[in-house]
């Protein structure tokens, strides 16, 4: 699904992502974890294509996407949250979500609202709030809604343009712990149930290690360790590079 | 953020319902137009003062879907204005004895000057956008200033008049400042709101919504932003222009002053003061600034500061314009 070659990205003299290398699976996910400033936001901004890296080639089933921009890449598949939460504040939930549908079946010039095409998108909106959980709150502002419920929005719009894999940048930041519980189960459920292959950035371990299949430790732009939670729990490395840093 | 202030968030918000349901608002606005003949003079008003209301209306409403609707502000609307009002003027004076055919060829000459311009300008963002739309817009009051032989310069064009409209057999005769030609205008008026209603209720008006929002999100939903915000652009001047037209029709005149760039900015308070946010706040808006001036400027010459007075009072009070306050969606 997703190859990453020996990505290496310079910021001027600083060496931010170092030669690393990583490989998903139909179906996987994979999480990306590491202490602060080990180069994790950097080496997931190459992935979803936010910008380039300096050397090595990302591969996007099976085709060559480095050099395809961000948007071009949710094109082909690739949904994505931000670490901010991007929303469109004064649009209900549901109008949020009909926006991406509408965008991602190509409906960008249609310029009179048609009852076929407005079903398609309407359905999978409607499809993907209810699998979000956020059915009821449809014709909320998205605005009004609680950060949880903000963020759930996000995935509900990624989501809505029927990527093959998701990337989820940090997708608990900020929440308190019901609102984190609620997010992981419905992360959990969209993997186990719908099958879908994730990418995620994240902080908090409980949640790491309830949800992944594979983790990726990068340490200092490097990759660390790479292997499922059990092993990565068990590394020494990785328990050092994690003390060091609380040191 | 904590969740606990994103809970209580979630429970003041009430949600979108509108106070008054869409359909009755619809039939509200359609029944006050259509009586407007027969209401109008009982409270010492004429007809052609509520041509005026819809001609500004109709400017009003097209800028709006580039203001209202996709958040970008245009300094400059009153050139596409002037633009369709010089059009259709110059083709009656000068090329056919023909309404529709002044109607159209003054809604493209407009129309597509903005289509070409917004070429220019749409990478940019703002105030920059804003300066060079007023800077465009006052190229053609300049020339239309200077250019006495064909335009008449700063007396405005003259000599021409509306022409009666043929209809196969029949013969709609508009060229008495009546009722029918009122309702003539609100005809035209309908069909040009009624293709915005649908146009903003479309995919691709979602998608100019979703830009307003937040333009680095629709970015990344792949929105082809700078493409959407030409076409909202042009789309807008050719709505404006059609207005213009039909400016020129109603007086059966067209002057520099319909290109200067402080109408332009009228059409921006007209927006602003009705409920930018709303489809039916810059007709509202185009109401109250033609009565104020209408009514004001028989007292005193200095009636644009009565009417500034009020803009303040209402932006001050109803900051989402008057008809904002009917709750968030008035979009139609």
């Amino acid at each position: 699904m997703l190859e990453v070659r020996n990505i290496t990205k310079r910021f001027g003299n600083l060496v931010a992502v170092k030669d690393v290398s990583m490989s998903v699976k139909t179906g996987e996910l994979r999480a990306i974890i590491g202490p602060n400033g080990a180069g994790k936001t950097t080496f997931f901004n190459m992935i979803s294509g936010y910008f380039p890296p300096t050397k090595g080639s990302i591969l996007f089933q099976g085709r060559d996407v480095t050099q395809v921009s961000a948007h071009q890449r949710v094109g082909l598949g690739m949904g994505r949250t931000f670490q901010i939460t991007e929303v469109f504040p004064e649009l209900t939930v549901h109008e949020n979500v009909l926006t991406a549908a509408e965008v991602a079946a190509g409906q960008t010039l249609r310029m009179l609202p048609s009852r076929a095409d407005a079903k398609l998108a309407n359905d999978v909106a409607s499809e993907m709030l209810a699998l979000v959980g956020l059915a009821a709150k449809a014709d909320r502002l998205v605005g009004e809604l609680s950060h949880g419920d903000q963020r759930t929005t996000e995935i509900a719009m990624a989501l809505a343009q029927l990527p093959r894999l998701l990337l989820l940048d940090e997708p608990t930041a900020g929440m308190g712990d019901q609102e984190t519980y609620e997010i992981t189960a419905l992360i959990r459920r969209l993997h186990k149930e719908r099958n879908y292959t994730i990418v995620l950035i994240e902080h908090d371990m409980r949640v790491v290690f309830h949800l992944a299949d594979y983790i990726t430790v990068l340490d200092q732009g490097a990759l660390l360790a790479e292997g499922r939670p059990d092993e990565i729990a068990a590394s020494e490395a990785v328990q050092a590079a994690y003390l060091g840093e609380s040191r | 953020m904590s969740s606990e202030a994103g809970t209580n968030a979630a429970v003041v918000g009430a949600g979108r319902t509108p106070a008054v349901p869409r359909w009755v608002m619809l039939i509200a606005v359609w029944a006050i137009l259509i009586a407007v003949p027969y209401w109008l003079p009982l409270l010492g008003g004429y007809t052609a003062l509520a041509g005026r209301v819809l001609v500004f209306g109709l400017a009003a409403m097209g800028l709006n879907l580039l203001l209202g609707f996709t958040g970008v502000l245009s300094f400059g609307h009153a050139a596409y204005f002037g633009l369709g009002a010089y059009g259709a003027g110059l083709t009656l004076r000068y090329l056919a004895h023909s309404t529709p055919l002044a109607m159209l060829l003054g809604t493209l000459l407009g129309g597509l000057a903005g289509t070409l311009f917004g070429l220019l300008i749409v990478r940019r963002r703002g105030v920059y956008f804003a300066m060079c739309t007023i800077a465009f817009g006052q190229l053609w009051y300049y020339l239309a200033y200077s250019w006495n032989d064909f335009t008449g310069g700063f007396d405005g064009l003259r000599d021409f008049h509306r022409e009666p409209i043929g209809l196969g057999g029949l013969t709609l005769d508009i060229t008495d400042g009546g009722n029918r030609f009122y309702f003539f205008l609100l005809a035209v008026f309908a069909l040009a709101v009624g293709l915005l209603g649908l146009l903003v209720r479309s995919p691709f008006g979602h998608t100019l919504r979703a830009i307003r929002e937040n333009e680095r999100r629709a970015r990344f939903l792949a929105i082809p932003v700078e493409r959407q915000i030409w076409l909202s652009f042009s789309i807008s001047c050719f709505f404006t222009a059609l207005a213009g037209t039909l400016y020129a029709l109603l007086n059966n005149f067209a002057d520099p002053l319909a290109l200067h760039y402080s109408l332009s900015g009228y059409f921006v308070v007209m927006c602003v003061m009705g409920g930018m946010r709303t489809f039916w706040g810059p007709l509202v808006g185009a109401t109250v600034f033609v009565v104020l001036q209408d009514y004001i400027s028989s007292m005193t010459v200095n009636w644009m500061s009565f009417v500034g007075a009020i803009f303040v009072l209402v932006v001050l009070f109803f900051p989402r314009g008057l008809l904002g306050m009917r709750g968030r969606r008035g979009s139609a």
